[in-house]
């Protein structure tokens, strides 16, 4: 029993590691994949703007899409307002649902279609399953407005709730104004010399081709998440230490006649020691195993209850590094229940009871 | 079997045992000599120094002075692991309480007992027949709970001679078991002694387990005070 509950004690760290490093890759995989999902060569975002934050409020004049569209190789420029409705991970973008579907081939509709009414929203498959909506569904978004759902896309393109621009500008007080504009070429192998061009031509603006997305939506790009990552690899290590720091001591106090007996038979001291951190391993090696499969059970339950707000990615190459982490800590811990138990003296501990 | 050469050595043995801010002395200057071969009884009442003399022969303790020669090594000096080395092969105990595995199987803790002494699992023939005589050849496959006393201190008699130890230690090995399994214990000893030339030393309260013997020494205040032929 003592060692079921080690395990499984040893296990949540190795859980919290693993989901949180699949959480990360997957909400980067999945916001990647929106955004190759629009089908543009070139993002224009305002100064300053960051990828590790959310995109918020709307600095560019509309203007400057038909100023975009007017350059060399630019075949279609496309601006959005984006607002955020819950953090980094979900927020509500304005297109123009005709311009958009030209530039990345439409939406593929579950059920229904494009907005009709001015209170017509379209939600993607994920966002529909977290809320669950149906199309006609109503649902209270941007303050106390209530909107209807007039269809559920696939997801994969853009955002998970999209509303027409002109409407998300009224409801933000923005008319006239964009957060981003995507550009499309005529020939993407023209980014390069293009986004030159347009650097030179309005340099208070960002500008982001395809190529660099990659490495935009990765853990780096978030300021501090790395280290978050690393402080919560951290406390893995000391809780896996202290886990199995105290089961192994309870276990040497438990088995003080055991050592005692097993000196009697010429144990070593270093054979005492081998034993106990050799257990203490095993028992780092089955945490490891079970919170593996309990990760399993963090990404169904991500994926069943908040399916749109939070993605869950199941890293497999992380399963080693978090292993080694816990037995780093369960070896540690182990280490010194180990010296304590080689110390016992041999009489006293065959007169323990 | 008595051949003649001490396997045993003590002169002017003392063990001191610090208890708070207290010395207590546990043997006061004992001496002792015991052939190879040899079935040798230690009776004394409680608190004598019979257990401290056979932890100090089976190296589980250093002596505080004295000289202790056992199987041709020097205890007096000797280092840790100088006397964990002898415990795997030179000395074995038997306990009263038979100081078995609890979540080992009987084959197991023999098995155990060969492991630490760096041989093979696998037991010779001859030992086979021993297990016969001790009569647990079948029961091998149990805990030593599904285990009576009597087949426990025979398991742990046999995990004392796996390894053919030139000397057998008991202490007290008849203290937990009724009269039947008694005389099958003791039995078994004095015939692994005649039949193996097994040396045994045996620390008992029971005048009749001490008969067994072919001497009996008599311990008081940490000395040996009489001795006594069968």
């Amino acid at each position: 029993m003592r060692a079921l509950l080690s395990t499984l004690l040893i296990a949540v760290p190795v859980t919290l590691i693993l989901t949180l490093v699949g959480m990360t890759r997957g909400i980067l995989a999945d916001s990647e994949e929106r955004a190759r999902g629009i089908g543009a060569d070139i993002w224009v975002r305002p100064e300053g703007s960051s990828f590790g934050t959310s995109l918020s409020g709307a600095p560019i004049p509309e203007g400057m899409v038909k100023y975009f569209e007017m350059q060399p190789h630019v075949k279609l420029a496309l601006g959005s307002v984006v607002q955020p409705i819950q953090g980094v991970t979900l927020g509500v973008s304005g297109v123009d649902l005709d311009k958009f579907s030209q530039m990345s081939g439409g939406l593929q509709y579950l059920e229904g279609g494009p907005p009709r009414g001015p209170d017509d929203i379209i939600v993607d498959q994920y966002y529909a399953a977290q809320e669950k909506l149906r199309v006609g569904s109503t649902i209270k978004l941007l303050g106390d407005h209530r909107w209807r759902v007039s269809g559920i896309f696939v997801s994969g393109k853009l955002a998970r709730i999209i509303l027409p621009i002109r409407r998300l500008q009224e409801l933000i007080s923005a008319p006239g104004k964009v957060t981003q504009i995507f550009l499309k070429l005529d020939d993407p192998k023209e980014t390069g010399a293009v986004m030159g061009e347009l650097k030179m031509r309005v340099p208070n603006l960002q500008y982001y081709s395809m190529a660099d997305l990659t490495s935009l939506y990765s853990v780096n790009t978030y300021a501090g998440l790395s280290a978050f990552i690393t402080v919560i690899v951290g406390i893995g290590v000391v809780i896996g230490f202290f886990v199995v720091c105290l089961s192994m001591y309870m276990a040497v106090l438990q088995r003080t006649r055991e050592i005692g007996i097993l000196k009697s038979l010429g144990a070593s001291n270093g054979f005492v020691v081998r034993i106990i951190l050799l257990e203490g391993l095993l028992l780092g090696l089955g945490g490891t195993i079970i919170g593996i499969g309990l990760s399993f059970g963090s990404w169904w339950l991500i994926r069943t209850l908040v399916p749109a707000s939070v993605q869950m990615a199941i890293v497999t190459e992380w399963w080693p590094i978090a292993g080694a982490i816990t037995l780093v800590g369960a070896g540690l811990g182990a280490l010194y229940p180990g010296l304590n138990a080689a110390r016992h003296d041999p009489i006293e501990a065959l007169a323990y009871e | 079997m008595n051949n003649g050469r001490p396997i045993i050595e003590v002169r002017g043995l003392t063990k001191v045992y610090r208890v708070g801010k207290v010395d207590v002395p546990a043997l006061r200057g004992l001496d002792l000599e015991v052939k190879a071969g040899e079935f040798v009884s230690i009776v004394g009442p409680s608190g004598s120094g019979k257990s401290t003399l056979f932890h100090i022969i089976g190296g589980l303790t250093p002596p505080t002075s004295g000289r202790v020669r056992v199987a041709d090594r020097e205890l007096s000096e000797a280092s840790e692991a100088d006397r964990t080395r002898l415990r795997k092969r030179t000395v074995a105990f038997v306990f009263q309480k038979f100081n078995l595995l609890p979540n080992l199987t009987a084959r197991d803790n023999i098995a155990v007992a060969r492991y630490l002494a760096g041989m093979d699992r696998k037991t010779d023939p001859e030992f086979e027949q021993v297990l016969k005589l001790l009569g647990i050849a079948h029961r091998l496959d149990h805990r030593p709970n599904a285990l009576s006393g009597g087949e426990q201190q025979r398991v742990a008699l046999a995990r004392a001679i796996v390894n053919r130890p030139a000397i057998l230690l008991a202490d007290e090995p008849t203290g937990n078991l009724d009269t039947e399994n008694s005389q099958a214990v003791l039995g078994i000893m004095r015939d692994l002694n005649e039949r193996l030339g097994q040396t045994v030393l045996m620390i008992t309260h029971n005048p009749e387990a001490a008969a067994y013997a072919h001497r009996t020494l008599h311990m008081r205040d940490g000395r040996v005070v009489d001795e006594q032929a069968a």
